[in-house]
């Protein structure tokens, strides 16, 4: 029963959140591509005072060839999906386990999420130092315990490394998020599958599974978003050596360290489209919803 | 109906669920423990347990390195901050986009979604040289602006997600009374919003409190939270186990003991209402 009155009080009411965002989206971005067509070397002379110089595509060009490029596109890809491989299947078997009942389920529920809400910075140091160290870390205690030679995991197994430290971190999302998901399955269907003798593997397969594909794709999708940009975890653990430079990190680097802001911006450009194909996937899911 | 469950399965499950529950928190147990030992205790070989001589010695040293206070003074300002600068410009918005919907509310709730999946490193350098070209480098202020922004969707998408619940034929109810706008907002919507705005708020302050991009990049000693504060132990001097113990348990203390009560919150929040 919206009024004429109403609604442009509505606009109203609108307008600050909607010119905000519009600016966050537009300035930067906008100042983003522009560099990407110049030359702007800020240490070599270049500044914005005297002009850039217009060089085309070339950033783009060099960007992708640049022998930095391929293995930072593959460290993003291991990384991104290990982590995601990881925390799916530990999240759904943490899911199923959280949701049988159990003594002391409220507190299993606070210790499994408690490392979601550990700033980044705190866990990749803590677990760089105080359990990969090579020689005074937990797992080197471990190792010794064993007879066995300690690892030096961020530079032999960096990848891992990493991987291991964010699926810790993300594990308890996917976890909360399979776990409610689980909980709206209706139990009846379960009980007359039971009934009817279907095996607990079939079960799973044939009900549970489908019951949480929705569920799985969300969190799919959500994580890739947030892990394509991990930057906190690397910056504080390899400086993005060994294996570890991500094109987030290969992109912070190029405009941070060497201060090329033109090659930097022309791969913030290939990053938001590559952001944006997972996005378009996510906005669908999120944007069907909205219409139940 | 329950299903019927025989003690001896609930036994294994319960087994299960507590040792797999207790190896996930064990790191952050271990960090705990450790900031209660001595440097030489913290790297003992076996691993001290409850056998050594508990000292607050290093929350005392953390304080006098780098003057933990002023960090922390600086977290709660920026995510509390950003978290109420960006209620006070979302609140409204829900509010009009739930209640007073148009054809194009939903496409302005998308893109709004859209722009937080812009990738910060992306524009990390205009950000910059906005921040240097109004004086805004090391500032709680321009951090505050930043953050406020990031999770500004967040805001407006998550009171959506809890506005939409409030029953219109209340409203409705309320203008057949007479109530002006000014009255049905106070008097009618202001109540019944309050517990979604309240998670709101806490889950966006533990977000905005584990930002760790824009922090970094943004904040030197003047400004610099939490974040920054820890990432300066990335650089170790001799044996600083139990030191960086100490801090990482200040550091992450208050937002967990938060976190907690908001795990309900969490969910909604972070999937944009998809997942309920």
């Amino acid at each position: 029963m919206a009024t004429k009155h109403s609604r442009s009080a509505a606009r109203l009411m609108m307008a600050p959140a909607v010119i905000l965002l519009l600016g966050w989206m537009l300035v930067p971005l906008t100042m983003t591509l522009y560099f990407s067509f110049k030359r702007y070397l800020p240490l070599r002379g270049d500044s914005l005072e005297n002009g850039l110089q217009w060089v085309g595509l070339e950033n783009y060009a060099r960007f992708i060839g640049s022998s930095a490029f391929w293995p930072s596109v593959q460290a993003t890809l291991v990384i991104v999906g290990g982590v995601l491989l990881i925390t799916v299947v530990f999240g759904i078997f943490l899911a199923i386990l959280l949701d049988q009942p159990f003594w002391g389920q409220g507190i299993v529920r606070l210790l499994v999420i408690a490392p979601f809400f550990v700033m980044p910075t705190v866990s990749a140091l803590v677990w760089k130092n105080m359990f990969m160290d090579p020689v005074n870390g937990i797992l080197a205690h471990l190792w010794r315990f064993f007879g066995a030679e300690p690892v030096s995991w961020l530079s032999d197994a960096s990848v891992q490394s990493i991987i291991l430290i964010v699926s810790w971190q993300w594990l308890p999302f996917a976890t909360l998020i399979l776990l409610t998901a689980i909980q709206s399955l209706d139990s009846e269907q379960l009980e007359a599958a039971e009934m009817d003798g279907a095996p607990p593997v079939k079960r799973f397969w044939f009900i549970i599974l489908p019951h949480l594909s929705r569920a799985i794709t969300i969190v799919v999708l959500i994580q890739t978003i947030f892990l394509l940009s991990i930057f906190a975890e690397i910056f504080v653990t390899t400086g993005g050596a060994f294996g570890t430079r991500t094109l987030t990190y290969l992109i912070f680097q190029r405009v941070v360290d060497s201060q090329n802001i033109g090659l930097g911006s022309a791969g913030g450009v290939y990053a938001i489209i590559l952001a944006n194909i997972v996005a378009i996937f996510l906005m669908r899911i999120v944007g069907s919803n909205l219409d139940r | 109906m329950a299903r019927a469950v025989t003690t001896r399965r609930k036994v294994i499950t319960t087994a299960a669920a507590w040792a797999v529950g207790l190896l996930i928190f064990f790191p952050i147990y271990w960090t705990i423990l450790t900031s209660f030992k001595t440097e030489a205790q913290a790297i003992n070989d076996p691993p001290l347990f409850f056998n050594f001589d508990w000292t607050l010695e290093n929350y005392t040293l953390v304080q006098q390195r780098s003057d933990y206070m002023r960090f922390l003074w600086n977290s709660v300002i920026i995510a509390g901050g950003s978290t109420l600068l960006g209620i006070i410009v979302a609140v409204p918005a829900a509010w009009s986009m739930a209640f007073v919907p148009s054809k194009r509310t939903k496409d302005i709730l998308l893109w709004m979604l859209s722009t937080k999946m812009l990738p910060a490193v992306g524009v990390l350098y205009p950000i910059s040289l906005l921040f240097v070209q109004f004086n805004l480098l090391d500032t709680r202020f321009g951090l505050i602006i930043v953050l406020m922004l990031i999770n500004l969707p967040i805001i407006v998408w998550m009171l959506y997600t809890y506005f939409k619940e409030i029953p219109v034929d209340i409203l409705e109810a309320a203008r057949m009374d007479g109530a002006g706008l000014k009255e049905e907002i106070l008097y009618v919507l202001t109540p019944m919003a309050v517990p979604g705005i309240a998670s709101t708020i806490l889950l966006n302050f533990i977000l905005a409190w584990n930002e760790a991009f824009w922090t970094l990049n943004l904040t030197a000693a003047n400004a610099g939270p939490l974040t920054a504060f820890i990432a300066s132990y990335s650089s170790p001097e001799g044996l600083f186990f139990a030191k960086l113990s100490a801090a990482s348990t200040m550091a992450i203390a208050p937002i967990l003991i938060l976190g907690w009560f908001s795990q309900k919150q969490l969910v909604r929040g972070l999937t944009f209402g998809a997942v309920k």
